[in-house]
């Protein structure tokens, strides 16, 4: 970053940090109870991975998404011959997706974000204000 | 400093304020980054270093920022506690407006002083 960070950049970019979140939540959400042919091809939880820039010149500090990983554990393997999915064994892979993990995630997220445009409501009113010193 | 006499401590104050809005958006903006170590400006102790230097003076604010002490540890290293934030924050803004209040009447003040009303 060439130019120093301002409280709206914190807050906005801390914004597009927590939406990466909920869209992998809503990713992994979307692909619970999926199952298939193979462990490769079965869906694993995929999560962001936050990261702190600093601004030396200003001492702030914004988040980034410096990737985003496969994480969680692996497919699990079920035995379903009837299942159209099922390998030349009778095994299909269920999707690696813990719902009750995600549905707090997706919660906490929520939350941050919420709290992230809050921060800049207040910083927009106070810079209203302090453009408008001395005129009333 | 010029500006010293005119509006008195409050220069001072509005610009520390703004200071620490920025560093608690900024623990807020990290409230779920692991590892991030939330700070704070100590208002007091800022305050009166400039009052000491007779004007803002950035390095003293650095001096001021302190990392704060978590009321109990993430296991992912973050120290930043969104109650305490949250409360921080709506603190530091309406301190703000209050400065910002005492500006506006002391620029009030003048005006009426130079007007002759």
């Amino acid at each position: 970053m060439a130019q120093p960070l301002t409280i709206f950049q914190v807050a906005g970019r801390a914004m597009s940090a927590q939406l990466v979140r909920m869209n992998t939540t809503a990713s992994n959400l979307a692909n619970a109870g999926g199952v298939a042919s193979s462990e490769a091809e079965a869906y694993r939880t995929i999560k962001p991975v936050f990261q702190t820039e600093y601004d030396k010149a200003t001492g702030l500090a914004t988040v980034n998404v410096k990737q985003v990983v496969q994480a969680g554990e692996a497919p699990t393997k079920r035995y379903d011959p009837t299942n159209p999915m099922a390998d030349k064994d009778g095994n299909v892979w269920e999707n690696a997706v813990d719902e009750t993990r995600e549905l707090v995630d997706m919660m906490e997220t929520a939350r941050s974000y919420q709290n992230d445009v809050q921060v800049m409501n207040t910083a927009k009113s106070l810079v209203l204000d302090t453009l408008k010193l001395g005129q009333n | 400093m010029a500006n010293d006499s005119l509006f008195g401590v409050h220069a001072a104050a509005l610009e520390v304020r703004s200071q620490r809005m920025g560093l608690l958006a900024s623990n807020i903006a990290n409230a779920s980054t692991p590892g991030y170590k939330a700070k704070d400006i100590d208002f007091q102790e800022a305050l009166g270093a400039a009052e000491n230097a007779g004007g803002f003076d950035a390095e003293a604010l650095q001096g001021a920022t302190k990392f704060r002490v978590p009321l109990e540890m993430s296991m992912d290293g973050n120290t930043v506690d969104l109650s305490t934030e949250q409360t921080a924050f709506a603190e530091n803004a309406i301190a703000y407006q209050t400065t910002l209040s005492f500006l506006n009447g002391r620029i009030g003040q003048i005006t009426r002083a130079l007007k002759g009303e």
